[in-house]
């Protein structure tokens, strides 16, 4: 492992992109943030900016609306980025799969790297989905 | 030459500078994360940072202008190493060996914010350009305050215009802080320095929450980070700014070296817990913030220091 893929590992900015979420999922990736579980110990900060970002996270089915966004957005990160699934809705579409609006799960939309089930996954499924797949690679 | 060479780019110039700011700004993290009972960073963390914005995809927005949006991290990078240099020299003793270098720092102190402006303007992002007009609102009202005290304290030195002549005067007469001028010009030079930091309550310029990350937002990849560099070096040359300004400068003979670095941080400290303490202002009460009450502060300092207190 060369020294920039450490330092990739050690320093992830997070973007949050809501697709359309039912927004339980966005309160739990909140709470990471929170003292009780802190991703900063781990260098993760969340972002404002798109062009700062090292890992996408996105929440929810994608709809037809949110596809061309979450599609656009992935053309803006700087490589190399992750995408990271949280939720099952972005993996699988759930409840909402027979919507009229709902366009496919994520990776139909984009690649998707790390799929953390659960609705919505706890914090330390969250924090423990990503540090799996670091030590993956 | 091969002095002037070694004096940029290895000791006090972009190495020793990089690294002791990268120190400098992991304090502020770390203690900004123990002020919100978390853990927070490990201390390696600006290197990781810096490191993975260098192996990132730089990318140039469509609309914007390419040469000036990729020159100015560069011109505030040098500006920053070069104040870095003329402050950090006459601190540690070394003969920098010109007369006015006060002014000099003065001006170099101010490009990095110059060229943040530039670089926000060339990106052709709205939030950019937003984020640049309260940079020059921002730069406007607390460079008068600014240059106030540096006059108190020049008045106090018989007019010398020199670091090291500031400094012996303190060697000789004690630290200017502890006359009534010296304290008065010190509470607006830790303000001016906050703003000059670009740090809460003063962050308008990149301020996360309402503007992404307003001046910064289209840099991505390399020149991203030469502007976090550039960050992490006024995080250490502003607090020994300060310290050279006011708290006596640096020593460094046997046990006093401990006493000078831990000026650097308790300035530091201050910086970090007024920062965790305040909410963002509004542009407008920043500046009526700087233009009326720091002002009036600064000019109070500087009859005191003509009056001798
Ligand atoms: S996975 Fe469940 S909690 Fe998360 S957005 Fe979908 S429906 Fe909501």
């Amino acid at each position: 492992m060369g020294i920039k893929e450490y330092c990739f590992k050690k320093s992830l900015w997070v973007f949050h992109i809501a697709a359309s979420p039912c927004n339980n999922c966005d309160i739990e990736i909140l709470d990471c943030l929170t003292p009780r579980y802190d991703i900063e110990r781990f260098g993760m900060l969340l972002t404002g900016s798109i062009k700062h970002a090292d890992v996408l996270l996105v929440t929810g089915m994608v709809n037809k609306k949110a596809k061309k966004r979450v599609k656009e957005l992935y053309d803006q990160v700087p490589k190399p980025c992750v995408v990271v699934a949280v939720g099952t809705c972005p993996s699988s579409g759930i409840l909402f799969k027979e919507s009229y609006n709902f366009a496919g799960p994520l990776d139909k939309v984009i690649p998707v790297d790390v799929y953390i089930p659960g609705c919505p996954p706890k914090p330390e499924a969250i924090i423990a989905g990503i540090v799996k797949f670091l030590n993956k690679k | 030459m091969i002095k002037t060479i070694i004096h940029f780019l290895v000791f006090p110039g972009f190495l020793f500078l990089s690294v002791a700011g990268g120190f400098v700004s992991w304090f502020d993290r770390k203690i900004t994360a123990r002020v919100h009972f978390r853990k927070g960073p490990p201390l390696l963390q600006p290197f990781y940072d810096f490191i993975k914005l260098l192996a990132k995809e730089t990318l140039i927005p469509k609309n914007s202008s390419p040469g000036l949006f990729l020159l100015a991290p560069v011109i505030s990078f040098t500006a920053t190493i070069l104040a870095g240099i003329l402050i950090i020299l006459p601190a540690f003793g070394i003969e920098s060996g010109f007369q006015g270098d006060l002014i000099v720092i003065i001006y170099l102190l101010m490009i990095p914010a110059i060229s943040l402006i530039f670089g926000a303007l060339a990106s052709g992002n709205p939030l950019s350009s937003l984020g640049a007009s309260r940079e020059i609102k921002l730069l406007i009202s607390y460079e008068l305050p600014f240059l106030l005290t540096l006059l108190a304290l020049v008045i106090r030195t018989d007019m010398s215009i020199k670091i090291q002549e500031i400094i012996s005067e303190q060697k000789l007469f004690g630290p200017f802080i502890g006359s009534f001028s010296g304290a008065l010009g010190f509470i607006v030079m830790m303000m001016c320095v906050q703003a000059k930091l670009a740090l809460v309550p003063f962050d308008l310029a990149e301020a996360e929450t309402e503007i992404v990350a307003g001046a910064y937002t289209e840099y991505s990849g390399t020149p991203l980070a030469l502007f976090k560099i550039t960050r992490y070096m006024l995080f250490f040359i502003m607090p020994s700014f300060v310290v050279i300004l006011f708290l006596g400068g640096f020593d460094f003979k046997g046990w006093n070296i401990i006493l000078s670095i831990g000026k650097v941080l308790l300035i530091a400290l201050l910086i970090t817990l007024v920062r965790n303490t305040n909410p963002r202002v509004k542009i407008k009460a920043a500046m009526k913030f700087f233009l009326v009450w720091m002002n009036l502060f600064a000019i109070l300092s500087v009859i005191l220091a003509v009056l001798k207190y």
